[in-house]
């Protein structure tokens, strides 16, 4: 064996480098099971402690939905927390659609690209990353303790002010999912548009915005998927923690799912433990269709460009 | 082309229209017959930022002849061409000087809507473009922004027996324009731009990305094109420019128009020694 082909056989710092390599490996290998698994731990619980509750301490699945709050572990229920939260849903998103994607549309494709843009844009990133506890105080302020003109006192606790901090939390996350949409639609296509004559709105109205909704319903519904889950911004407004009975309205009191949750949790029966449980496994599966819906949309509506 | 006669004298219909009586820019000595003119440019500069892309350009594009410009990449064809629609108003930086008359209006006169004279000069793109909708939507798109919705279906099947591509997508006119092949897709977009009925098309290479069969197809659709409308085209292409156009223009690096001419002429005994070494591929 010749020396000159001593190096061919990889030993010295190539093998100290070949270690730190498989190092790096475990390491990044380690950290991403220990996130796996620490999610599945909480499943595990969750899902025992709910199943425990229903065949072992015979709570009644049926009972559970179709009943509210009771200060009876045996007769409370998720029924009006459910419907709260359904209503806080349908208003968020109608708060923060239609200003989230007309917000997208213009800093796309009309705002000039100048400073004042930018400085938009960084504070939408920055908003996106306020704690969600800080927009509950902002309406706390703003909206629940607003003098009431029709009845004197202030505006109060209600069901909108919930949906206004959750808008306002989520419109964010909507705009810049929207504007990623928009900024897919690739350029010859709004170029196409204008050669043939089209106006910026016609362009946007009938090229642009058809081609980037299904990327920005798929955003939405990410986004409400994390509004339904917030609790801190709807204690803030003053939701009511036992949701004995559904909301009427806009502007009637409300509770919803994840504070139902966090009142039978905070109750030391242990019975009221269980329910906080199913009540968890409920608010998850919702979760998961909503997650599901959006991937879907995704697949089904994709346009693929060459 | 040899196949097509030039007309001669013919009548002066609209009052805008200028006559051309002899080709500006050195060439075309023998040119003697005069056409009726529907782009004419002077002195037109286009400037990206501090470059200079096209300088001095004064060019007479003949009515319903086509028009080819030729020249090595980046001399400013495409900004040439998008001048004459405005598109250059899409160009963050871009400024142009000088004027494009078109029927001996300039079209950068401040009472002009770029929109309006978008839609009496068509255009088709190097790399095609249909938007995501269906076949039909695709060619209907034009007509239905600009409010010509009478007759639809039968405007959309006439626009695409003249993009020659009826035949091959007759049965399937609610399917996706982004499913075609690539030499379809450059098919649909010249239906989408011919459908609302231009009265100047430009196209810009649109064969580049083409297998010869398809670049055929449009070939012999552009000369069929050229009975009712005004083509301007860009292509890379000696032997397509030869082939297709009446007139040619070459442009060279510094974004000069060289020669312009006859398309026979400028093939067979170019004036500039410049022109000959570009065609011959000596230089570019
Ligand atoms: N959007 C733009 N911004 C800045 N400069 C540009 C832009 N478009 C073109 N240019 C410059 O203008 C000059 C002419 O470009 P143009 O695209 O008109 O050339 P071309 O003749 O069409 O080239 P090709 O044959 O490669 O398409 C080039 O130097 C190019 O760098
Ligand atoms: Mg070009």
């Amino acid at each position: 064996m010749s020396s000159e082909t001593d190096d061919l056989f990889g030993g010295g710092d190539l093998s100290k480098e070949r270690l730190k390599g498989r190092a790096f490996l475990a390491f990044c290998f380690a950290a991403s099971v220990f996130g796996v698994f620490a999610l599945a731990l909480l499943l595990l619980d969750v899902f025992s402690q709910a199943a425990t509750g229903v065949f072992v301490r015979d709570i009644d699945v049926v009972r559970f939905l179709t009943n509210s709050a009771s200060r009876f572990p045996d007769q409370a229920g998720f029924y009006a927390a459910i419907v709260g939260s359904a209503w806080l849903m349908v208003l968020t998103v109608i708060l923060s659609f239609f200003i989230g994607v007309g917000t997208a549309v213009y800093l796309e494709e009309f705002a000039p690209d100048n400073r004042w843009k930018r400085l938009v844009e960084a504070n939408l990133a920055n908003l996106a990353g306020v704690p969600s506890v800080v927009y509950g105080l902002l309406v706390l302020a703003a909206v629940v303790n607003l003098g009431n003109p029709l009845t004197g006192g202030r505006v109060g606790p209600i069901l909108l002010a919930g949906a206004i901090a959750l808008a306002l939390l989520i419109m964010p996350i909507i705009i810049v999912s929207a504007q990623e949409a928009l900024r897919a639609v690739p350029e010859g296509v709004r170029r196409g548009s204008y050669a043939t004559g089209a106006t910026n709105w016609q362009t946007v109205r009938n090229v642009v915005l058809p081609a980037a909704i299904p990327g920005i319903l798929t955003g939405t519904i990410l986004a409400l998927a994390r509004a339904i889950g917030e609790t801190a911004p709807l204690i803030m407004v003053g939701a009511l923690l036992t949701a004995r009975r559904a909301p009427d309205g806009p502007f009637d009191s409300f509770g919803a799912m994840p504070t139902m949750i966090y009142y039978w949790a905070d109750r030391p029966e242990i019975d009221f433990q269980y329910l906080a449980a199913i009540g968890i496994v409920v608010l998850l599966l919702i979760l998961l269709a909503m997650n599901a819906t959006a991937v879907y949309l995704r697949n089904k509506y994709e346009t693929e460009y060459q | 082309m040899s196949e097509k006669t030039v007309e001669i004298d013919v009548e002066n219909e609209r009052g805008e229209t200028q006559e051309q009586d002899e080709t500006r820019d050195g060439a075309g000595g023998n040119e003697t017959t005069r056409e009726e003119v529907a782009v004419e440019t002077r002195n037109l500069n286009v400037w990206y930022g501090e470059d200079r892309a096209i300088r001095d350009i004064n060019m007479k594009v003949p009515e319903k002849k086509v028009t080819a410009l030729i020249g090595p990449s980046g001399c400013g064809k495409s900004t040439f061409l998008r001048c004459i629609n405005r598109m250059n108003d899409q160009i963050d930086g871009a400024r142009v000087e000088g004027e494009v008359l078109f029927h001996g209006k300039n079209v950068y006169d401040d009472d002009v809507d770029p929109v309006a004279l978008r839609r009496r000069i068509g255009m088709v793109f190097q790399k095609p473009n249909p938007f995501p909708k269906s076949i039909r939507d695709n060619v209907a798109y034009g007509l239905k922004i600009q409010g010509k919705t009478d007759s639809l279906d039968e405007r959309v099947e006439t626009a695409l027996r003249q993009a020659a591509l009826w035949d091959e997508v007759s049965d399937q006119l609610d399917g996706s324009g982004l499913d075609l092949s690539g030499g379809q897709q450059q098919r649909l977009c010249i239906a989408r731009a011919i459908a609302p009925d231009p009265e100047v098309i430009l196209m810009d290479e649109p064969a580049s990305a083409l297998d010869p069969v398809a670049t055929s197809k449009i070939e012999d659709l552009i000369d069929d094109l050229s009975r009712d409308y005004t083509v301007v085209i860009v292509t890379h292409n000696m032997q397509q420019a030869a082939r297709i156009s009446d007139k040619t223009a070459v442009f060279l690096t510094g974004g000069e128009l060289v020669e312009f001419g006859d398309t026979e002429k400028i093939f067979e005994n170019p004036e500039s020694q410049k022109v000959e070494d570009y065609i011959t591929g000596k230089f570019g």
